[in-house]
């Protein structure tokens, strides 16, 4: 059990995402990086896709009020157990009576702007429609349907355990994508696409966009050159997902996210791919990135290598738990 | 005219019927979605306005071949009438409730009462959910009060808002951003998550507003 020490909104309870409830307007929800998620799960025997704590304000802390395995990944926050320095992306034990802080993200080689707090077993919050990511919109799901607040007492589904310390590479370091010295978003095209200028292709492709404060978990309002279709276009509304990049008539794309709705209108003129939504998830609001264009294959081949890097950190995970034991 | 295949990312892909919008193309949607939703690479088959989202299960490396099988579907797939109820909706149309009733009037140049006349006027049927929990798009909007999106999404509007965004029509059933122009406001109840189902409305249903109150 831990209970939140920090009097601050926007840390929610999140898994790997809502699926099935499309046809009833609930968006999927979800972790904004799902690999950082599913890694810290991994380094603590979890199943991947188990609730952890996403948290995007700093600094942050809790109590922990009963031993437990917990894990931390995600952005580097310089975090503390009482007066011992954690290591980023790692696992440990917390015990009772001890207070876990998190710093402002530090500057590194992989700059990031969410962590996730993991326990043994997972955030023991009670599923609703299929997920235990908590649905803002909705006011559901995970802890109350809202952001954590003061107070709040959260159980880990697997309380006591033991764990060694152990930990992972992250997936920035281990994956890195550049374009012409920024980070790079891999992009397929969307429906709209052939309905803009070339000079807006071009801009798109060719120019960085900042990531401006009006950005959240619902979605980036990016800033760059003005796209401009060839005439207007006036669409009716059709399914969305996070990814898609939306060019409103004011011609500032915004890329919705994981607490996107799941249905618009903007047209859109690419969406990014499943396998790098957690690079934009972890961009800090004034960076600046560039647009890839990529094709089907380059996209699955993607999916695949993050799917290969999460395996292999299970295998080791599972290693050290085992090589544990028999000590 | 052939209906448009376009991709999601690798996360959907999205088909959109040609022509105008219409309650028989509607129909045509909820049956090809009944179907497409058993095929194993799809998760899930979402129909919007006279359009389907095909969520993957997990993306398929062969697209061509599932794109075809979408296209014959459609050939094949014949109007599915879903019996629904009619539901009524008391509204207090402008004033606080109706913040861009200037807008509607302004670019449509008709006056509040003509346009309120008008939008009370028909049964909308509910074509499909979407947008947020319990959110209903409808259908049989009169196009003389169609006025476009906003230029720059409103950061967040009322549970209740009943607003106009292209040719479409609609009430949000919690608070939260929108791209559409709010015209009036209601009190209803739209989703409850321990509920099964847990919207209160489904394709098939019928909805129709009645002025409660116009603010001038």
């Amino acid at each position: 059990m831990i209970e939140i020490l920090s009097d601050t909104a926007l840390a929610t309870v999140q898994d790997l995402g809502r699926t099935g409830a499309l046809n009833w307007g609930v968006g999927t929800s979800g972790a904004m990086d799902p690999l950082a998620l599913a890694a810290g799960n991994l380094l603590l025997g979890n199943a991947a896709g188990d609730a952890a704590i996403e948290i995007q304000v700093f600094p942050f802390a809790v109590r922990v009020h009963a031993d437990c395995a917990f894990a931390l990944t995600g952005a580097d926050c310089a975090a503390r157990m009482d007066e011992q320095t954690l290591l980023p992306w790692w696992s440990g034990m917390a015990r009772a009576g001890q207070t876990l802080r998190l710093g402002l993200p530090v500057a590194t080689a992989w700059p990031a702007s969410r962590a996730y707090l993991c326990l043994a077993g997972g955030i023991d919050v009670p599923e609703m429609l299929g997920s235990r990511s908590t649905q803002l919109r909705g006011a559901f799901g995970g802890y109350a349907g809202r952001a954590l607040r003061q107070g709040d007492l959260l159980r880990a589904g697997r309380p006591g355990g033991d764990v060694n310390g152990f930990g992972a590479v992250p997936p920035a370091l281990a994956m890195p994508l550049q374009q012409d010295g920024l980070p790079a978003i891999r992009v397929l095209r969307a429906a709209e696409y052939d309905r803009y200028t070339p000079a807006s292709h071009a801009a798109f492709w060719g120019e960085a966009w900042r990531i401006t404060p009006q950005s959240d978990r619902y979605g980036y309002r990016l800033a760059g050159p003005s796209l401009t279709p060839i005439a207007p276009i006036e669409l009716r509304s059709h399914g969305i997902v996070p990814g898609v990049i939306q060019v409103p008539h004011g011609g500032q794309p915004i890329v919705q996210m994981r607490d996107a709705q799941p249905s618009g209108g903007y047209p859109k003129i690419g969406t990014i791919i499943e396998a790098d939504l957690w690079r934009l998830g972890q961009a800090p609001i004034g960076s600046r990135f560039r647009f890839l264009e990529t094709d089907w294959a380059t996209a699955l081949a993607a999916r695949d290598a993050n799917e290969a890097w999460l395996a292999g950190l299970g295998r080791l995970a599972n290693l050290q738990r085992l090589g544990a034991a028999a000590a | 005219m052939s209906p448009g295949v376009s991709l999601l990312g690798t996360t959907a892909l999205l088909f959109d019927a040609p022509g105008a919008t219409d309650l028989p193309t509607q129909q045509r949607i909820w049956s090809l979605a009944r179907e497409a939703e058993t095929w194993p690479e799809v998760r899930e088959a979402v129909p919007g306005m006279n359009n389907m989202m095909l969520v993957f299960a997990r993306a398929p490396r062969n697209l061509d071949a599932l794109e075809i099988r979408l296209h014959e579907a459609w050939a094949a797939a014949t109007p599915l009438p879903l019996g629904g109820r009619l539901i009524e909706l008391p509204v207090v149309y402008g004033g606080e409730g109706g913040p861009h009733m200037a807008d509607v009037t302004g670019h449509t140049g008709l006056g509040i009462d003509d346009l309120v006349a008008l939008h009370t006027a028909p049964d909308y049927p509910v074509f499909a959910l979407g947008s947020h929990p319990g959110y209903c798009y409808l259908g049989g909007m009169d196009p003389r009060i169609a006025t476009p999106r906003r230029k720059i999404p409103v950061l967040s509007i009322p549970g209740g808002a009943v607003s106009i965004g292209g040719t479409q029509t609609g009430v949000s059933a919690s608070a939260g951003p929108s791209g559409w122009n709010t015209i009036g406001s209601t009190a209803m109840c739209f989703f409850d998550p321990t509920q099964h189902p847990p919207a209160l409305l489904r394709p098939g249903d019928t909805l129709r507003f009645r002025a409660e109150r116009v603010v001038r």
